[in-house]
């Protein structure tokens, strides 16, 4: 599971959850691998992410570094820190651990690199108005 | 330069019995990919970035989106089925792309943050009793969940589509493959008051199936 993966999943439809978020990660296998630089495509990301979950989430993992711990001004031209971004989005890979709930203590397990977030029906809420438009 | 393709995946790492455990690419899988080749050229244009495939089963169609938009965008894929998101990963490496697979009941664990730009979605759409989206198979599995849709076939899909408008991007892209049991006028109604034009860009009819694919945008 990529770093940019934790960054867009939330425990809010969990009864009894109002945020859900950002989840905690607990990493027992980390593999870095090598991905393709796209200045591009982690400028335009930036602003759909959530920046301070994915410094935590990078920094409760022994990964963080050489990325600050708040979006670099004038990003779109400073290459040192998008490729920082694109390291921590992209090329840190979880292979094993879990993602907790940060309100309820729920885990999900993560096993050859995928969570499993699929909860029984009781554990949601009942008219899921946490998503409900 | 040509009408620009999208390669359909090698599949070849999957075998007979792997399709017991996920959905084998019918035709539905077939008009949904000839339909977004059709449509490259509109996917292209909206640059997603965060693009999200619902109940991908083996993975061919995130696989040849992910592989078609290449490093521009960020390909995940969920589904309730455990083998199908290690197929779907599988599917991604055995074709030197990546997909990011998450396994969760549509897209209930995502962030409903209006993040993702482009939606795909080949929804359990056969029209059977509610009963039988509870009940395993008779072998105990829950592979019939891959195209059991309950009530008009609509059960599931329409628990994605009540909230879509809060899951897409200002601008994004959806497409839905349909039957004509599911009521494709009903939907096109419910996801307008939700801000999304649709509109039907792929049809076949197959054996007893009238299938179609809509393609729902906004903000383009």
């Amino acid at each position: 599971m990529k770093l940019l993966t934790h960054n867009v999943l939330s425990s809010k439809c969990l009864k009894g959850v109002s945020v859900g978020y950002p989840l905690r990660l607990n990493a027992t296998d980390i593999k870095v691998v090598d991905v393709d630089y796209n200045s591009e495509f982690v400028q335009r990301m930036i602003p759909k992410i959530n920046y301070s979950a994915l410094y935590d989430a990078a920094q409760s993992i022994g990964h963080h570094n050489g990325l600050p711990d708040t979006v670099a001004e004038d990003y779109e031209h400073n290459e040192e820190f998008l490729k920082a971004v694109h390291h921590v989005l992209l090329e840190v890979d979880i292979v094993s651990g879990d993602l907790e709930c940060p309100e309820s203590g729920r885990k999900f397990p993560i096993t050859r690199g995928i969570p499993n977030m699929l909860v029984n029906e009781n554990e949601v809420n009942e008219i899921n108005d946490s998503n409900g438009y | 330069m040509g009408e620009e393709l999208l390669e359909t995946p090698d599949l070849s790492h999957l075998n007979v019995s792997d399709y017991e455990k996920v959905y084998e690419p019918r035709e539905d899988t077939f008009l949904l990919l000839d339909a977004l080749e059709k449509d490259l050229n509109v996917i292209r244009s909206l640059q997603p970035r965060l693009c999200l495939e619902v109940g991908s089963g083996s993975g061919v169609v995130s696989t040849a989106v992910a592989r078609a938009l290449g490093s521009s965008c960020f390909m995940m894929a969920t589904d309730l089925n455990p083998f199908a998101c290690r197929f779907t990963r599988e599917t991604a490496q055995a074709n030197k792309t990546h997909v990011s697979c998450v396994q969760m009941d549509l897209d209930s664990m995502i962030r409903m943050d209006t993040i993702i730009d482009l939606l795909l979605f080949n929804p359990p759409y056969v029209v059977t009793s509610s009963e039988e989206l509870n009940q395993p198979d008779e072998d105990g599995s829950y592979l019939h969940l891959a195209w059991a849709g309950g009530l008009k076939g609509r059960e599931v899909t329409d628990r994605l589509l009540e909230h879509v408008g809060k899951l897409l991007a200002p601008r994004s892209l959806f497409y839905l493959v349909v039957i004509k049991e599911n009521d494709p006028e009903d939907i096109l109604k419910n996801l307008s008051s939700q801000g999304f034009q649709g509109k039907t860009i792929a049809s076949r009819k197959v054996r007893n199936e009238h299938l179609s694919v809509i393609r729902f945008c906004r903000g383009l």
